[in-house]
């Protein structure tokens, strides 16, 4: 056996894997897009009266498609280099521009949001009448579809003058302050009772028990929950830039897209979207483990 | 500790919230209810409301019959002094002023008393699990009886936001519109969407784990995935698969597969080296593995896919009909009635989604119930 070779080593980790697995999805994405497209390029071929035509000619036109069924890799990538790299970033036409509409709405969402959450935590944890009446319809308010809500409150929320950033930034606000909630009320209830009766022999006030020991003992739940709760708060924010009208943002992006039959405009916004997303949760990773770290708490 | 604390903490609580019903009525009694100087001496039904909630703190605040009776009582006389202020607002819609006001907060003071004290009793058995249930259905009434009082006391426009009474009516007279759009989109997207992309997963799952290294490869990327905005997707299966609802299922699998995916697979790993070694000497062929031991352990992963799923499933269905769907459909009803300013026929489909998002859920909670009888967390 190569037990000790660098190649079964790498196979071993993850990163060989991963690898592995990101190509072959790469390679089926370029299977997918020959097989998708080739009913419209045979099409076009027959209205132009070309016969036997030869494979590879079949294989790069349809990797060349102005508005194709699935637009391949490459040309998803050009499109994204295309509208970030080279238009201004203040023009219309620049990803970068909608990617930062959306990115401040599921911020500012997230920050309401998270801050919401803790709220209603504090409040479950130290109330017995709201936990017993508020947590189940908290529960009850996430099986609810809320984004099927989100052209109506948009709509609704303009028509009262309250426009811009914030109609936008509830949506992301009511998904992401529930999975805050739950951590929270997790975490602030994680001190065992032999701790929390070490505070009361200390004679410590609800106050001080709080920040010294609750808030300490949940942090790490806080950090998990806001990592669900800004990838929630993005999709809010996709979702609500959709009924606006299609100005601007990821979603009206996606609408524009689906609506003039643009495939590579929407696979690039949706790429920049999963960028996004990605980001946005490493941020949050990294501020946990260095606030962990100084706490002493890192894995 | 916490309990003394608790108790001593709650019935200062209790006293606050009485005297306050108390001082609240006094100032509702010498303030004008509705305009046009309507004071609640002027209509039966004010005066009534308003004598009962005094009475209520008065006997309360004195430390009368503090018992579960008195408790009850509290409840039955919160009610009455609702009813008859909803009749009150009905009389004299798009009226209120200051006194209304005072009078809504000591009703809100009355049944939050009513709760706190209910939320006191303890209960063993059945009885708790009742209560468990009560206190939650209360609080939605609540809700509702505040939204109902505000909306018609300040005569709220339609457009901002019916009231409740408002749309049940359309939701009553609406059932035949509200039943297709529940069989294009429930019956017909969600379902289909929903058991092929959680059983595709599932296969998968099954398949990955037999192979070490895709599983390694499939689980940082199905996490990743799992924190993509896929409901992005849902233009581009509409333009595949066409506006009817084969797209919108479409849209359900790819929302549905991953988290399936990633909680099956978790959920394989979780037997211990033990159960498998005890497997092993019985001679136990991999598929006997599997269906005796490593599956029933997955179950509790696999249901909390399901229940993550549930949900995903409604809102990719409905989001998918914003990009394009027949005449019909949750989605479709709710983009145009927005359209057409009608936002009780909205606020009636999403009861409606609503309701049967959380029958879903409920349904699956309790297969779960039943199939991992044995965890820990069902024991209790």
């Amino acid at each position: 056996m190569t037990r000790s070779s660098p190649l079964s080593r790498l196979a071993a980790g993850t990163t060989l894997p991963v690898v592995t697995v990101v190509l072959a999805i790469i390679a089926l994405w370029y299977v997918a897009a020959v097989a998708l497209n080739t009913p419209f390029q045979r099409d076009t071929y027959e209205r132009a009266g070309q016969t036997d035509v030869p494979m590879s000619l079949l294989i790069t036109d349809t990797l060349t498609q102005k508005r194709p069924v699935l637009p391949a890799p490459h040309q998803v990538l050009e499109e994204i280099w295309d509208t970030t790299v080279n238009k201004a970033v203040t023009s219309k036409r620049s990803l970068v521009y909608h990617a930062w509409i959306t990115l401040s709405t599921t911020l500012l969402g997230f920050v309401i949001g998270t801050s919401l959450g803790i709220l209603l935590a504090v409040g479950i944890v130290h109330s017995g009448v709201l936990d017993k009446s508020l947590m189940p319809w908290i529960i009850t308010s996430q099986t609810i579809p809320i984004l099927a809500i989100a052209p109506m409150i948009i709509v609704v929320l303009n028509s009262i003058g309250v426009t811009g950033l914030l109609p936008k930034a509830m949506i992301s606000t009511y998904l992401s302050f529930f999975p805050v909630t739950v951590g929270m009320v997790k975490g602030l209830r994680s001190p065992e009772i032999i701790h929390l009766d070490l505070m009361h022999t200390y004679s410590a006030t609800r106050l001080e028990t709080f920040f010294k020991l609750r808030l300490p003992y949940a942090l790490p739940y806080l950090f998990t929950s806001m990592k669900i709760g800004i990838a929630s708060s993005l999709v809010g924010a996709i979702i609500g830039e959709l009924p606006t009208g299609a100005v601007a943002g990821l979603g009206a992006r996606l609408l524009a897209g689906s609506y003039y039959g643009q495939t590579t405009q929407i696979w690039s916004a949706l790429l920049m979207a999963s960028l996004l997303a990605g980001v946005l949760v490493g941020v949050i990773g990294l501020i946990e483990r260095s606030v962990l770290k100084r706490m002493g708490m890192a894995s | 500790m916490s309990a003394i604390a608790s108790r001593r903490s709650s019935i200062t609580l209790s006293m606050m919230l009485s005297w306050g019903v108390v001082a609240l009525v006094a100032l509702g009694l010498v303030t004008t209810t509705f305009t046009p100087d309507i004071s609640p001496l002027d209509a039966p039904a004010l005066a009534a409301c308003l004598g009962l909630l005094g009475i209520l703190g008065v006997r309360f605040g004195l430390g009368l019959a503090h018992h579960r009776i008195g408790d009850i009582a509290l409840g039955v006389v919160t009610t009455l002094a609702c009813g008859f202020l909803l009749r009150a607002t009905a009389d004299h819609a798009g009226a209120a002023t200051t006194g209304f006001f005072f009078l809504l907060l000591a009703a809100w003071g009355a049944a939050w008393l009513f709760i706190e004290r209910l939320a006191a009793w303890k209960l063993k058995g059945a009885g708790a699990k009742a209560l468990n249930l009560a206190i939650p259905v209360l609080f939605g009434i609540w809700v509702l009886v505040v939204w109902e009082l505000v909306t018609v006391g300040l005569g709220v426009p339609k457009v901002l936001l019916p009231a409740p009474s408002d749309i049940w009516t359309r939701l009553i007279g609406s059932v035949p519109i509200l039943w297709a759009d529940f069989r294009q989109t429930f019956l017909k997207a969600v379902i289909v969407g929903y058991v092929l992309g959680c059983g595709s997963g599932f296969l998968a799952a099954i398949a990955v784990d037999r192979v070490p290294f895709l599983r390694r490869g499939l689980m940082p990327i199905g996490n990743l995935v799992s924190a993509l905005p896929i409901v992005g997707v849902a233009p581009i299966m509409v333009m595949w698969f066409g506006f009817d609802w084969p797209s919108k299922a479409a849209v359900v699998i790819i929302m549905t597969f991953f988290p399936m995916l990633v909680n099956t697979v978790a959920g394989l790993a979780a037997s211990d080296a033990m159960q498998r070694d005890l497997m092993r000497t019985y001679a136990s062929s991999y598929g006997q593995t599997l269906t005796k031991l490593r599956l029933p352990m997955a179950m509790p992963f696999i249901f909390n896919a399901l229940k993550i799923n549930s949900t995903l499933a409604l809102i990719g269905a409905i989001v998918a009909e914003f990009f394009g769907t027949p005449i019909v459909g949750m989605g479709f009803r709710i983009s145009t009635e927005v359209g057409r300013m009608n936002v009780d026929m909205v606020w009636a489909e999403i009861a409606v989604a609503a309701l049967a998002g959380s029958l879903f859920y409920g349904a699956v909670a309790l297969l779960e119930r039943a199939v991992t009888f044995w965890h820990p967390s069902i024991r209790g």
